[in-house]
């Protein structure tokens, strides 16, 4: 199960007739869980609360979804190589900060901070590849410069985000909000990117095989470079989203993001290791998740439980899964 | 000759440069200060430390079974094990073995709820501690939102306390780390631990338990930290929930730093120790020497970058 997926679309000589039907069923069932997922809790949220099924409704209820969907994705770049970033988090809590403070003083400082802040993402990947370190151990030492460095730039909360970042997170799209807009577009840009591309493919085979990748003549550092530094950027949007949102911000104020992106890909059909990651999937995952705290207050459980519905959503989705892969185990 | 054999095997000790670097941030501290208050440091160290080390060592035997095996559910733990071990004591010295043992049971609960989900669902023990610990945050909340229990005098007298300027804690923790010490270099337990490690496969062949050891593994980081929660509200006056959030990173960091193998199968118990105290150490005298909160945070997130930078090198000088 390794191969890249582009294999899985050619049908598989050693299987019969039925089995392999029954294979692609789990497979299909498999991929259609993410969706299912999330249709299953807007129903529920629309049946409960019909006024929720309107523009304003959605708007109010996806308003946060955006950085969330975008963490997420950065999340699942790093998952592509089989790392996984526990600063998350804090860079994003960090990139809110330099919005808040420098970006909006000093445009041109502003900008050069973040494209820093990318810059450190693509040393880390190249650190974490030439001197083999588990990533989980840098990122958490990472994590710890980013919250140290937005407590010196904001040592309690406040800031103020640029009057151009506010007035872009607040555009009006006809038809559908501008937060469902932008997560859709992202889905598939991502989708086309790392699923449909050469690039893509390459990039999910480093996680897949990286002896194999080696040998085919790409560099693994390179790879590890531009899916870190693409993560890094995914950071810095999400934090730029955040923030514009909020309009101030606070060292603390995305530290949630960390345990919600990684939750996010495993939801949308990710797995740890061999590169198997889908970005539409992600950014489902993702707004799940976001839904699932919505659902508490139109079923009026007291919010106390808004975490715990996360888990339980995270639980629930994971034992479906697992019964999915049996059936794929032991076809009929 | 034989001084660089001496000097090899001093080096094949991972645990002595977590010590070494301790001590050189306390002598820095203490020269900072002209030697005032080394008493208070040195006791104030070795308590904070001492909790750092008990979620430390069951993190520890959780990493030890091998690349993937995490315990995040560490800090909700600690949140919820606090609140139900201060309202199950409400205050009351008689009432003190029942909240004990209210709460080594919450572990125990904990522990096989995570195994429940990593074995049932098969997915990665990290996604599983993860969904745990959103549960169990929620339940912290709702259980605890009651007004703040203060502990009972006589816990709170033994959380704090000292003996000879040593906390009873840091002893206490003390004894804890030997046996477990003992439990992962002696016992058919620990043994196993380490085999899982190294090999998961490889132990199964050769007729380990793999399964058991998994399970007691993370029902014993699960005890520490519920331990390790309750001692935390006796020590601070009273459950908070928001008490437990630097342990997470923590637990990891004084595992990493103190010389146990991220990717498992070694472990290092006398390096929590040492990698506890350096952590507290480097804090306090970051901020005898005036540095502010930011400056610490960055600071420690450089050393521990660079000590794992460092460590891994040593390691694959020595395998070529």
């Amino acid at each position: 199960m390794n191969a890249p997926q582009p294999m899985t679309l050619k049908p598989q000589p050693m299987l019969s007739g039925t089995q392999g039907a029954a294979v692609n069923r789990a497979r299909w069932l498999r991929n259609a869980l993410p969706a299912f997922s999330l249709i299953v809790l807007l129903g529920t949220i629309f049946i409960m609360q019909p006024r929720a099924m309107s523009y304003m409704g959605m708007n109010l209820m996806l308003n946060l979804a955006v950085p969330i969907a975008l963490a997420t994705i950065a999340q699942m770049l790093i998952i592509t190589v089989n790392d996984l970033d526990l600063s998350l988090g804090s860079f994003i809590s960090f990139v809110a900060c330099v919005a808040a403070t420098l970006l909006n003083d000093h445009p041109l400082l502003g900008s050069l901070a973040l494209l820093g802040c990318i810059g450190v993402y693509a040393l880390l990947g190249a650190l974490i590849h030439i001197r083999q370190l588990p990533a989980i151990v840098v990122t958490l030492g990472m994590s710890f410069i980013w919250v140290g460095g937005a407590v010196l730039l904001l040592p309690a909360p406040g800031g103020s985000a640029p009057q151009w970042l506010q007035a872009l997170v607040k555009i009006k799209t006809p038809l559908l909000p501008f937060a469902v807009v932008v997560c859709v577009l992202l889905a598939i840009a991502v989708h086309l990117f790392l699923m449909r591309s050469t690039w893509g493919v390459v990039l999910r085979g480093a996680g897949g095989n990286p002896l194999a990748i080696a040998k085919a003549g790409w560099s693994l550092l390179r790879i590890k470079v531009t899916l870190y530094a693409m993560a890094g950027s995914f950071g810095v949007l999400s934090g730029l989203f955040l923030v514009g949102l909020t309009t101030s911000a606070d060292a603390n104020m995305a530290l949630r993001y960390t345990l919600l992106s990684i939750a996010g890909v495993i939801l949308g059909g990710g797995e740890f290791t061999g590169g198997r990651v889908s970005p539409i999937g992600a950014v489902l995952g993702a707004l799940t998740l976001v839904l699932a705290g919505s659902l508490l207050s139109f079923i009026r459980i007291s919010p106390d439980w808004q975490i715990g519905a996360q888990g339980a959503i995270l639980i629930l989705v994971l034992a479906l899964r697992t019964a999915v892969n049996r059936l794929e185990v032991r076809p009929a | 000759m034989n001084l660089s054999l001496q000097l090899n095997r001093v080096r094949s000790k991972p645990w002595l440069w977590s010590f070494l670097a301790a001590l050189l941030v306390w002598l820095a501290t203490l020269a900072f200060t002209r030697g005032e208050g080394a008493g208070a440091l040195t006791s104030g160290a070795l308590a904070f430390s001492a909790f750092f080390v008990i979620v430390g060592v069951g993190q520890m035997f959780v990493i030890t079974t091998g690349p993937g095996n995490i315990d995040l559910s560490i800090p909700a733990n600690i949140a919820l094990s606090g609140a139900v071990g201060m309202k199950l004591m409400e205050g009351q010295d008689s009432l003190i073995a029942v909240g004990v043992a209210g709460v080594l049971a919450v572990g125990v609960l904990i522990g096989c709820a995570n195994y429940a989900l990593i074995r049932v669902l098969r997915i990665p023990p990290i996604i599983a501690t993860l969904s745990a610990s959103f549960l169990l945050q929620s339940m912290a909340i709702a259980y605890g939102r009651s007004v703040r229990i203060a502990p009972p005098e006589l816990f709170y007298q033994f959380s704090t306390g000292r003996l000879l300027g040593i906390p009873y804690l840091a002893l206490a923790v003390a004894l804890l780390t030997v046996v477990a010490g003992y439990v992962l270099s002696r016992t058919l337990y620990g043994r196993w631990t380490l085999a899982v490690g190294q090999n998961m496969r490889a132990a199964e062949l050769a007729g380990v338990r793999v399964e058991r050891v998994r399970w007691a593994t993370y029902v014993l980081s699960a005890v520490f930290a519920s331990v390790c929660g309750v001692l935390l509200a006796g020590f601070s006056g009273g459950a908070s929930l928001s008490m437990g959030d630097e342990y997470l990173l923590a637990s990891i960091a004084v595992v990493v730093i103190g010389g146990t193998s991220v990717a498992g199968g070694f472990s290092n118990v006398p390096g929590l120790w040492g990698a506890a105290l350096f952590l507290y150490l480097l804090v306090s005298m970051l901020n005898t020497f005036g540095a502010s909160a930011g400056v610490r945070l960055i600071l420690t997130g450089v050393i521990i970058i660079a000590v794992i930078a460092a460590v891994s090198g040593r390691k694959s000088q020595r395998s070529l």
